[in-house]
């Protein structure tokens, strides 16, 4: 930052900044730095002993220096030797120098600690504060050793001024978060805590932080604090406005104290002393109270400060739960919030209402606020005061109102910000599961979920509709006749197939009576949807199938011959001819019995936690709903609505693909090959004998050099060099990872692995054939990787190889550069198109914009390069500005193809782009610009 | 307690920053660039209050110049919409034109008022007393 105060002068420094600011170029900024760093080197050593004020001046260009990312290997000798200057704004320098570069050099910490120790002992307010700010600052270990037992006595000692206090309070803070170890309780903690009753409010406030910190590790020792702060509190509630003088914000006493305070009594219960406890009452009762008196100003920041303590103090009455009164006080408060006009304060209600419902003694109050919060879910212009709205009709759900707020989150989802759908379904999928009195409601809840927002209904969703039908045997005929029903429309969602499949697989059967539905109607049905699905989907129907020919032998012939149709038999993906074949063997060989055993109905899934709860516990951090949900749950158990309720310490989470073992129909991804087939490599859950290396460091920078192109060396050590060829088209690519031994010996039991996370899995196919475990000195291997984009992807597959050299074993892991853009389709367009599309991609979803600092020279033909090299087509005379850069292209993926428009403004001046990226889908958009970014 | 403190313009230039978390530095600027894309894109209908990856961002808009602060779930929101507000009023008694000439003062101010993470003062003529003092040893 290249300010300089006046009367501190300094020219030298202002003229380096200058300077350096004028350079045109890195090189030329290197060679300035170069130069100065050799002046002040030799000024260093120079035999004439410098004045401080020089020391001071040097001092500073080598923190300007540093600061502009540069490394500084000298001059902390004469930092420290400014620490011991009488002069203020040389200590100062010499103590930010050292907060900014400290290293551990053991020598120099000695003598820094030695310098803050005398001032420390100075007396001077001034020296005080600056040595404890640099404690604070740098809070390393060795100074926790050093101060953490003289900083308390600094702290309560009646002879320090106020503001060394407050420092003090904030450096022990600092060290208690570091190293807590170093801080023992002591004697000093009592006296702490007095500091609550300090005169001096600027001492209260820093104290008051110290304390909670304290008191959230160490209840016991701080829990006399609980009546200093609550008489603390009192005497600020019910002062005049004019008795705190400058604490005083606009009428309003201690605002951010009292704040502070009432955050300080959160962490303890109400009071056990019923004096203590009644003046508290009486407190929050005045809070509440001047809520509803006439403003003293008509000023927005009187109302804003105002209001920061009565929501810190409706945050302390629902963490008590202990006072109906005081409850459905602040309840009818926030309800008054909720119609305000500041959306600031509806979104403030809305989200401590939220925690209101969850006690017993308020949730009747909040439930009257139901319609407004409706109103709000409809009409609020701000998404995020709108989430707060479905969090808040979450939480007031309960068996009496949630057909009503099942509705309107159904029919607020058809319009629901993308950001927050997924959210909105595992919620409206919870509620109508464990509010279900009637579980024909049930299934027809989640059925217009997946029509609704099928794209946002996780795996979970619908793996749970799935237990709940089998498990309940009264809902079983009516859920096959709704999804027959729902799978007569002509365009239905993927994940429509998936439960009609398995429901008809089961349940087909029951309605099978009635000539509208069928066997043959169900079946033709189904296979009418087969080749629109994915492959995990027609590998679930390929199982409904053959659970049809157990169910209604009268279409046995018919599912006969689809599978043995080539389309089945030699389909290109092992997962699908596999079952076809031994679904189509078992149905000719298996006597009827036989075929009804395997075949027989599914057992009933034990009683667990939901995995969809488990789902919104993992999105929203466990605190949220876990505590919403334990306390509904001690409130009564038949609210749980399920037949047996699950014990509220259920056991541990399942994961979705536990779930779905259960369900024995789908694959867990669509890579995951059985572990017995061992022509794929990638496998993740295969027992491999060690674990897997961390990535090789410089995995990543080597992983970004080839987004812009496919051929090259990704990794190199002393032993084993990779190489890499590759090529893509359309959404299919081919890879060559060649192997190179560098040493003349063998290298044995070389394996190579592919690892892909579970979202990778489903969204990129990799299929490669093992290498020979043996490679000769000097020899070099090929390894083929044939790789399918399924749909859009942000991770990168990790390649691990593990071999014996010479008897040690060798394990590296390094970043295999697939990435989206590889799959890219240059395309040609005139100025008039790029930029009608570019309009019509204007939602702020579609757009990602990044403003960075470019990280190699500015040189526009390697920039164009760049452009083609990530695969778009650069568009020449579109931008009316001739240095932007505009591109477009389509990535190609398996299910669909996107369509990408880029656009590249450089900035010569400040070494700067802006990239934008538009594209139709939000996940693609994202990615690519932080593919790209990287790349200038 | 406080993450950050930023100042930035609308054209998305950090004027100050300050971490009271370590961030890399490198990081920083990747975080600014997306904290003031957050801002920028809200209107004045909307909330000051952003839920922004695992903390929350509470800002205020001053002509064209933005203040936001980073916060965990242990602070007060509307504390800290007025606290960025008393900030603005002790610049505006200190520094009687632009301030941003004087970014080590500025830097002085915010220090005297956070310190670790944690409002520490907030009476304005406390705020100012040690610049006062600093600029009448320049005087002299």
């Amino acid at each position: 930052m290249p300010a300089v105060s006046k009367g501190d002068g300094m020219r030298g420094l202002a003229v380096f900044i200058s300077d350096i600011r004028n350079c045109k170029s890195k090189e030329a900024e290197i060679k300035r730095i170069n130069k100065e760093l050799a002046n002040i080197r030799s000024k260093f050593k120079g035999d004439k002993a410098l004045d401080g004020y020089s020391k001071k001046k040097y001092v500073c260009k080598l923190l300007f220096i540093f600061l502009l990312g540069h490394d500084i290997d000298f001059g902390h000798m004469e930092a420290v030797n400014l620490l011991s200057s009488n002069r203020y704004t040389e200590k100062q320098i010499g103590y930010l120098f050292i907060s900014v570069l400290v290293n551990s050099n053991s020598e120099l910490i000695r003598l820094i600690n030695n310098a803050i120790k005398n001032d420390l002992a100075s007396r001077n307010p001034t020296f005080m504060g600056l040595a404890l700010h640099c404690i604070a600052n740098v809070g390393s270990r060795e100074m926790a050793e050093a101060f953490a037992g003289e900083i308390p006595k600094v702290l309560v000692a009646g002879d320090t001024m106020d503001s060394v206090k407050q420092s003090a309070a904030l450096c022990l803070l600092r060290l208690y978060r570091t190293s807590p170890d170093l801080v023992p309780m002591g004697d000093w903690t009592s006296r702490v805590v007095h500091l609550l009753n300090d005169q001096h409010l600027g001492v209260v406030t820093a104290a008051t932080s110290l304390i909670t910190t304290l008191a959230q590790k160490n209840p016991e020792e701080f829990k006399t604090s609980v009546s200093l702060a609550v008489s603390r509190l009192s005497r600020i509630v019910t002062s005049a406005s004019t008795d705190l003088q400058d604490y005083t914000y606009y009428f309003v006493p201690a605002p951010w104290l009292s704040v502070k305070l009432l955050r300080l009594l959160q962490c303890y219960p109400p009071p056990e002393d019923p004096a203590v406890r009644g003046r508290l009452t009486e407190c929050l009762e005045t809070i509440l109270n001047k809520a509803q008196e006439p403003p003293k100003s008509k000023k927005v920041q009187h109302s804003n400060a105002k209001n920061a303590v009565l929501f810190e103090a409706i945050s302390l009455i629902i963490h008590h739960d202990s006072e109906p009164n005081l409850l459905v006080r602040a309840c009818n408060q926030l309800g008054q919030f909720l119609q305000h006009r500041e959306t600031n304060l509806r979104y403030l209600a809305l989200e401590s209402m939220c925690t209101l419902a969850s006690s017993e003694f308020s949730h009747e109050a909040v439930k009257t606020h139901i319609e407004t919060v409706i109103n709000a879910l409809k009409t609020e212009r701000d998404v995020s005061v709108r989430q707060r709205a479905v969090d808040l009709l979450y939480a007031m759900c309960d068996r009496s109102n949630a057909q009503q707020i099942v509705a309107e989150m159904l029919s607020y989802l058809e319009t629901a910000d993308y950001s927050i759908r997924e959210e909105i379904v595992l919620k409206v999928a919870i509620l109508a599961e464990k509010y279900a009195v009637d579980y024909t409601w049930y299934v027809d809840t989640i059925l217009n979920l997946i029509r609704i927002a099928g794209d946002y209904v996780s795996e979970e969703v619908w793996y749970r509709v799935i237990q709940i039908v089998i498990n309940r045997d009264d809902v079983q005929g009516y859920a096959a006749k709704t999804v027959f029903e729902a799978l007569q429309a002509p365009a239905c969602h993927e994940n429509l197939v998936k439960v009609g499949g398995y429901i008809l697989g089961e349940f087909g059967n029951l309605i099978a009576g009635d000539p509208r539905s069928s066997p043959l109607i169900q079946f033709s049905l189904l296979h009418s949807k087969f080749h629109l699905c994915s492959v995990p989907t027609r590998a679930l129907l390929l199982s409904t199938y053959i659970k049809f020919v157990n169910l209604f032998p009268e279409v046995k012939a018919t599912i006969q011959d689809v599978l043995r149709s080539d389309s089945q038999l030699r389909n290109a993906d092992v997962e699908l001819q596999q079952r076809a074949v031994e679904y189509l063997r078992l149905s000719t060989v298996a006597s009827t019995d036989i075929l009804a055993t395997v075949l027989e109905e599914m057992p009933p899934f034990p009683e667990r936690e939901s995995s969809i709860l488990a789902k919104l516990k993992k999105k929203k951090g466990p605190s949220t709903v876990t505590g919403l949900e334990d306390s509904k749950r001690e409130r009564g158990a038949d609210i749980n609505g399920g037949p047996e309720p699950t014990p509220a310490s259920a056991a541990s989470t399942p994961s979705p693909s536990a779930d779905l073992l259960g369900l024995g129909a789908a694959p867990p991804a669509p890579v995951g090959p059985p572990a017995s087939s061992g022509g794929l490599l990638v496998d993740v859950f295969s027992d491999s004998p060690s674990a897997v290396a961390p990535l090789a460091p410089g995995s990543e920078d080597n992983f970004a050099r080839f987004v812009c192109k496919n051929n090259g060396v990704l990794f190199e050590n002393q032993l084993l060099q990779i190489g890499l060829k590759s090529e893509f088209r359309q959404n299919l690519g081919r890879m060559f990872i060649f192997y190179g031994n560098k040493t003349s010996t063998q290298f044995l039991n070389f394996t190579p692995t592919l690892i892909c996370s579970d979202d990778l899995q489903a969204t990129l196919s990799l299929q490669t054939k093992p290498v020979d475990p043996t490679v000769d000195g000097g020899a070099q291997v090929r390894q083929a990787v044939n790789i399918e984009c399924v749909s859009d992807f942000t991770e990168a597959p990790v390649l691990n190889i593990q071999f014996r050299y010479g008897g040690t074993f060798q394990n590296v892991s390094v970043k295999l550069p697939i990435t989206l853009n590889k799959f890219f389709q240059p395309t040609e367009m005139a100025s008039q198109d790029f930029f009608q599309r570019w309009k019509q991609l204007s939602n702020p979803q579609q757009e990602v914009q990044n403003i960075f600092k470019a990280k190699h020279p500015m040189d526009t033909e390697i920039t164009k390069a760049k452009i083609i090299g990530f695969g778009s087509a650069l568009l020449e005379e579109v931008d009316p500005n001739p240095a932007n850069f505009v591109g477009a292209g389509i990535i190609h993926t398996k299910s669909t193809q996107i369509g990408c428009l880029l656009r590249l403004e450089p900035n010569l001046q400040a070494q700067m782009y802006r990239l934008t990226l538009r594209t139709s889908k939000e996940t693609v958009s994202q990615r690519l610009c932080e593919l790209l970014s990287d790349q200038f | 307690m406080i993450k950050f403190f930023l100042m930035v313009n609308k054209q998305g230039q950090t004027r100050l920053s300050k971490y009271y978390e370590h961030v890399e530095i490198n990081k920083r600027t990747l975080l600014e660039t997306e904290v003031i894309k957050s801002c920028l894109s809200r209107s004045n209908e909307q909330c000051s209050f952003i839920e922004f990856k695992d903390f929350k961002l509470v800002y205020r808009q001053y002509a064209a110049l933005f203040i936001v602060v980073g916060v965990n779930d242990t602070e007060n929101e509307m504390a800290i919409y007025e606290f960025i507000h008393n900030f603005v009023e002790v610049l505006d008694e200190y520094f009687s034109r632009v301030i941003m000439f004087n970014l080590d003062k500025v830097h002085i101010i915010l220090d005297e008022m956070v310190l670790n993470g944690c409002i520490v003062e907030t009476n304005r003529a406390r705020i100012l007393a040690p610049l006062l003092i600093l600029d009448k040893m320049s005087e002299s």
